[in-house]
Formats: C-alpha cells, sequence, structure tokens
C-alpha cells in the first residue's frame, strides 16, 4: 500500500475529494468553502467547480436545511459548518430535520448528510469559537457522531460518513488540522461505530478523543518513561455509535477508568461513558472512574486563560498517578 | 392592500402595483374540462374530510388537526397542479396539500390515527409524508419548510430535473428565520420553487397585523429579487392563474416566486379552539368570509361555463361521502403498529441505539 505524509486537514481534503470523484452527487456547500478558514476543502473549486462547490450565506441552519432538502431528491451533501459553536444556530436543521426524518416518515425518506465542523477551546477566539460541543447531537437518536484523532482515521472515517446513509455529524478539532501522519493513497475506510486502542498497558485505562487523545498519548509516553506506568488508551473515534465492546475489554484486563474531555462535564460525554461503564461493567473495576473535563465556564477569550479551564498534560498525569496511588 | 381590492384579482408586485383581472378565458384554455372536475374533487374532498375529521375528534378519536375549512381554493387547488414527481413540502395546516397532492385517503386516515397501515407506519401521525407522490415530510418546526424545499429545489436544479418544488407556509410562519435564509439562497441560485404563503389572518390566536411588519406578505418578494403576487386564496380560478405562472417560471429555470394568498379558515387554529368564534376575531368576521366561501365560488362558475352539471356535482359529492367513510372504517381497523416497530427506522441500519 502506497502512503503519504498529510496533515489532518489536507487528509480530510483528500477523503472528500476521492469521494466526490467517485460519486457524482456529493457536493460541498458551506460560508467561504472556496478559501477555507480551516484549509480543508480549499482548492477543490479548482477541481469540481462553483457548482459542486457551493457558496452559502451566512444561515447556518437555513443551508443546513436545504443539504437535508437536496438529499432526499438523490443528492449527498457534505456542509461545513465554520465553528462547531455554530450548531446551535443550526439546530433544529440537523437535530429536528435530519435527526428525525427516516423515523417520522417511517422509512419512506432519509438524509444522508454529512454536517463537517471545528470545535476546540484552545484557540483563544473565545467563547462564541471555541466551544466544545459534541455532547450535543448525541442526544439524538438518528444521528451518527464522529470525532477522529488522526490523519488517517480522519480520511476514512470522512469517507464513510459521506458514504453513510444517515445524517454524521463529522468533528474536527482546530489543533489537529496541522498535525502529520501516514495516509495511505489507495482507497480505504474506516467504518463508524468502531473503536481502536492507540496504545496498549496494563495498568489503566483511558479514554478520550479527538485532540485529548493526542494529548494523553504523549501522557502515556511520559509516563511510561518516567515512572513506568503503562496505560492503555482507547479512542472510541465514533461518539455515536460508540463501540462499549472494546472498551469493557479493556476495563476487564485493567480494572480501572480514567475519561479525558475537553468539553465541560456536567451532561457530557465523559458523563455518559462513565454511566454505560457503570451499567454494564462496574463489577470489572477495582476503582471510581475518574474524568477530567473541562471546567463549567465558557471558553474565556485569548490563549493565556486555555489552561486554567482545559485539561492539561500535568492535570491529566497527576490524575492518573493519584487514581493508581490509591488502589496500591 | 384592503382585501376587496384584491377579490377576483391577482395582483403583482413590481414596485408598481399593477392589477391584472382575471381572464376566465384564458385560465379555461389552458386546462380541460377533467382537469376542473379533478380540482374539484379534492376541495370537495378537503372540506369532507375536515368536517369528518372535527366530528372524530369530538367522538374522542386521538387526531392531531388543524383544520382547513375555508381554504380549499388556496393550499387544495395549488397541490392539484403539481405533477406526481413534482415535490411537495407541507406545513402544519391541512390535509389541503395531500389530497391535493394525490395521496389515498385510506392510507392517510391510517396514519392519522397512528395505524401501522399509514404513510408513516403510523409514526408520523399528523406529520405525513409520501414518497410515492414526491410530498416531502410535514415539518412541525414553523418556517422549516422555506429553507427544506430550497434544497429540494436545489437537488432538482443540481440534476437538472424538470421537475418544480411547491413549499407551503402561513402568514405566521412568515415571520421566521428560517423563510428568510430559505429565501434567499433559493433566490440567489435561481432554484426551482414556488413559495406559497396562505395568509389567513391569524397566527394561531394573534391577527397577523400585529406579529408582522407589512400588511402584504407578498412585499417581501422584492427583497429577494423575486416576483410576488397576491391572490385572491377564496377564488380557486385565480390561484390556478397565478400558480400555472409561478410553476411555468419555475420549469423554465426562472428561479423562485413568492405567491400570497389572502385566505380565510372558518374554524379554530385545531379542533380544541374554544376562541375561535368570539375569543379573537367576530363571528361576523367569519360569517363575512363565509359569504364567499371557495366551493360554493368554483362550483358556481364551474356550472355558469357549461363544465359541471348539477347531477355530476351530487354524484360527486356521494362518490366522496362515500370515499371518506371507507377510509375511516379502514384506519379504525387497522392495527396500531408492534411495540418492535417503534424501535425501527431510526437508522438505516436496524439496531444503532448507542
Amino acid at each position: 500500500m502506497t502512503k503519504e505524509i498529510l496533515t489532518f486537514a489536507d487528509a480530510i481534503k483528500e477523503g472528500i475529494r476521492e469521494e466526490m470523484q467517485r460519486d457524482k452527487r456529493a457536493f460541498l456547500m458551506g460560508e467561504d468553502i472556496h478559501i477555507s478558514n480551516c484549509t480543508v476543502t480549499r482548492g477543490l473549486v479548482d477541481q469540481f467547480g462553483k457548482e459542486r462547490v457551493r457558496l452559502m450565506p451566512i444561515s447556518e441552519n437555513g443551508f443546513s436545511a436545504a443539504a437535508v432538502g437536496a438529499s432526499v431528491t438523490g443528492m449527498r451533501p457534505i456542509v461545513e459548518i465554520m465553528f462547531g459553536d455554530f450548531i446551535l444556530v443550526a439546530a433544529d436543521a440537523i437535530c429536528n430535520q435530519a435527526a428525525k426524518l427516516r423515523y417520522m416518515s417511517g422509512g419512506q425518506f432519509h438524509t444522508p448528510v454529512t454536517y463537517r465542523m471545528s470545535l476546540c477551546g484552545m484557540g483563544g477566539a473565545g467563547a462564541h469559537h471555541s466551544q466544545s460541543l459534541e455532547a450535543l447531537p448525541l442526544h439524538f437518536p438518528g444521528l451518527k457522531v464522529i470525532y477522529p484523532s488522526t490523519p488517517y482515521d480522519a480520511k476514512g472515517l470522512i469517507k464513510s460518513a459521506i458514504r453513510d446513509e444517515d445524517p454524521v455529524v463529522f468533528y474536527e478539532h482546530k489543533l489537529l488540522y496541522p498535525v502529520k501522519g501516514e495516509v495511505p493513497k489507495e482507497d480505504y475506510l474506516v467504518p463508524l461505530g468502531k473503536g481502536i486502542i492507540r496504545r496498549e498497558g496494563k495498568d489503566l485505562t483511558l479514554v478520550s478523543y479527538g485532540y485529548m487523545a493526542r494529548l494523553s498519548l504523549e501522557v502515556a509516553d511520559e509516563l511510561a518513561k518516567e515512572e513506568n506506568i503503562n496505560v492503555e488508551i482507547y479512542d472510541p473515534r465514533s461518539l455515536r455509535p460508540f463501540d462499549y465492546e472494546q472498551l469493557l475489554k479493556s476495563i476487564e484486563k485493567t480494572g480501572k477508568l480514567i475519561i479525558i474531555e475537553e468539553d465541560t462535564k456536567i451532561g457530557g460525554v465523559g458523563a455518559e461513558i462513565a454511566a454505560m461503564v457503570a451499567e454494564e461493567g462496574l463489577f470489572l473495576l477495582e476503582a471510581p472512574i475518574k474524568r477530567i473535563a473541562g471546567k463549567e465556564t465558557p471558553a474565556p477569550a485569548g490563549k493565556y486563560g486555555n489552561p486554567f479551564v482545559i485539561p492539561t498534560k500535568e492535570e491529566i498525569k497527576s490524575a492518573i498517578k493519584k487514581l493508581l496511588s490509591k488502589n496500591k | 392592500m384592503k382585501y376587496n381590492e384584491i377579490v377576483g384579482n391577482i395582483v403583482s408586485i413590481d414596485r408598481q402595483i399593477t392589477k391584472k383581472p382575471l381572464d376566465y378565458k384564458q385560465i379555461l384554455s389552458k386546462y380541460g374540462k377533467k382537469k376542473f372536475i379533478t380540482i374539484l374533487g379534492k376541495m370537495i374532498k378537503n372540506r369532507f374530510l375536515d368536517e369528518e375529521i372535527i366530528q372524530l375528534i369530538k367522538e374522542g378519536v386521538a387526531i392531531h388537526q388543524h383544520p382547513t375549512v375555508g381554504q380549499e381554493a388556496s393550499q387544495t387547488v395549488a397541490f392539484s397542479l403539481l405533477e406526481k414527481e413534482d415535490y411537495g413540502v407541507p406545513n402544519h395546516r391541512g390535509w389541503g396539500w395531500a389530497i391535493g397532492k394525490g395521496l389515498d385517503l385510506k392510507r392517510m386516515m391510517a396514519e392519522l390515527m397512528g395505524k401501522k397501515t399509514g404513510y408513516c407506519r403510523g409514526k408520523g401521525g399528523p406529520y405525513l409524508a409520501d414518497r410515492e407522490n414526491n410530498l416531502f415530510l410535514r415539518s412541525g418546526i414553523q418556517g422549516s419548510y422555506v429553507s427544506l424545499a430550497a434544497g429540494i429545489a436545489l437537488g432538482l436544479k443540481m440534476q437538472q430535473s424538470n421537475n418544480v418544488c411547491l413549499c407551503l407556509f402561513g402568514d405566521g410562519s412568515s415571520n421566521a428565520g428560517y423563510v428568510h435564509e430559505g429565501m434567499n439562497i433559493a433566490a440567489t441560485s435561481k432554484l426551482p420553487v414556488i413559495y406559497f404563503c396562505e395568509n389567513n389572518l391569524y397566527a394561531l390566536f394573534t391577527p397577523y397585523q400585529e406579529t408582522t411588519s407589512v400588511a402584504d406578505i407578498a412585499d417581501r418578494a422584492v427583497g429577494y429579487g423575486i416576483p410576488g403576487y397576491i391572490v385572491d386564496g377564496m377564488d380557486a380560478f385565480a390561484v390556478i392563474e397565478v400558480m400555472t405562472e409561478a410553476i411555468k417560471r419555475a420549469r423554465n429555470g426562472e428561479g423562485p416566486t413568492l405567491i400570497e394568498s389572502k385566505t380565510y379558515r372558518y374554524e379554530g387554529h385545531t379542533a380544541y379552539d374554544k376562541f375561535s368564534y368570539g375569543g379573537y376575531r367576530s363571528k361576523e368576521e367569519v360569517e363575512e368570509w363565509k359569504k364567499r366561501d371557495p366551493i360554493t365560488l368554483f362550483t358556481q362558475r364551474l356550472l355558469e361555463f357549461n363544465l359541471l352539471t348539477s347531477q355530476e356535482l351530487e354524484s360527486l359529492k356521494e362518490k366522496t361521502r362515500e370515499e371518506i367513510k371507507e377510509a375511516v372504517e379502514y384506519a379504525t381497523q387497522s392495527a396500531y403498529p408492534e411495540p418492535e416497530d417503534y424501535l425501527e427506522q431510526v437508522y438505516a441500519e436496524k439496531e444503532v441505539f448507542f
């Protein structure tokens, strides 16, 4: 298999390019996508033209609903919502219309739309451009929610999302965009709803996704060197459907669970994971579940404030050590 | 515009308002006798069905209904003018759009009662949809239709389809941001969509003037650079005329049209609306509008033009009553979905719970 080194952003771009070449029904819609703030769709207009790279007005709810309409005529819209915060503006289109169409119509209509959007609280862009809102679409049966952490997964997952028959919310962490990684040139898919063990370890299971999964990986490597602690890292990649089978197997091995998320803790993804594990695997646990999450505040403006509200390596490290020391 | 100014008229909004009195000969030449009788049949079916449902609700049958009585020349006629493959995007007030689009009464009634034999397997209820007739799911979110319809029209245009999309909304939802967003998208890309706004003067219990910035919602077309028309929504001929023109424009790739149909609902917002006579409007007002009943008006004209005989009218009514009776029987006797049916059609795959 031929491989190339791509950034996370370019990996998504290549995934989209391949799918648009493969399927004439696939097209892009969003604000400024010819130039693209996040660079993902930059340049695709040169190859596919303005018909298939459609510039949209600042009407996130309107064009997110229009994507639903276009999809029922047989098209496969790939929508970019410039900042994930704007999902709140487009919430009706995504959560009321896209999520429920198949069910309400008794399966007569369905809506294969991919909604891509960037998230992250570390750019310093403040509370309306930096919130982590991945927990929000989780609450809507009918939606699939994807959150990749590597270029390989990002390309394989965006391709699966575009081919999927259901509406998919696809999150991209802004700090991951420049991260480079090996990506096959050949056609490959990463299935939706399948997690991956990123790092094997015996002492503790750490669940994290997106940029936090990457950060956790660094923490785990350092802990192995510094403290001889072996952390197993599970990256679910899909938040809905969530692959609990692999997670429970991992907990069976380690007996301990720590969840790292950038989002705020209350009603967040970590809360859901913790609850599910408590329901399905409480007796696999040797210690209480620990969650490290963002503080209960909106995202502060300016990079200076970020470390005070978002999990840092030090915070993760000390939480892991504390959890392990309790059980010695 | 005052209501009496639009009686029997279509008024176009082109900054200088021009009146266009109806030319019946010209309208009659566009469609054969059969089409007019079909349209009348659907209007009657709509009226009888609404009345039947109101009765059923009074008897305790659980149906969620926003009656269309009084609006038959408006939405029912507009949707009757679409081809089967054309898309229809309805709003909450029905079932003129469903009957206009040609849905089967039995499966409709079954769906309204939440039965498994209904269009949406009993899971949509009043949120009717029919893939076969390209009737898109009725949304419960006001104004969403306008953006959804823009997308349908976008899909049709991108696939070089000859089909068009008709989108219904009311005076109340005309103020939703969704409407502005969708119309701007449709106008920008010259999409094949007809926006049909039924102005029945009340958004639930609120007179529309209290919450709407313009007297004529069609005026807002100017803001999107698209043609706008005000039509007498009690006159089927006027609606036929203006809709025919708008459909032609859409098929020819000339883009969207906004039509405001001035109409009136005789019944309350829902069958449970106790204030419809004297709460937020006067009984006299309702009686005044009933004098220009759309079905009576259309019937008189068809008789006058020798397109219909009294005998034909009677047998049409008789047939319709029979059809409704059969539909109610069919729906009543149909089974509810099984418990496990309620867990299906969430995703393409059968089970994706997490």
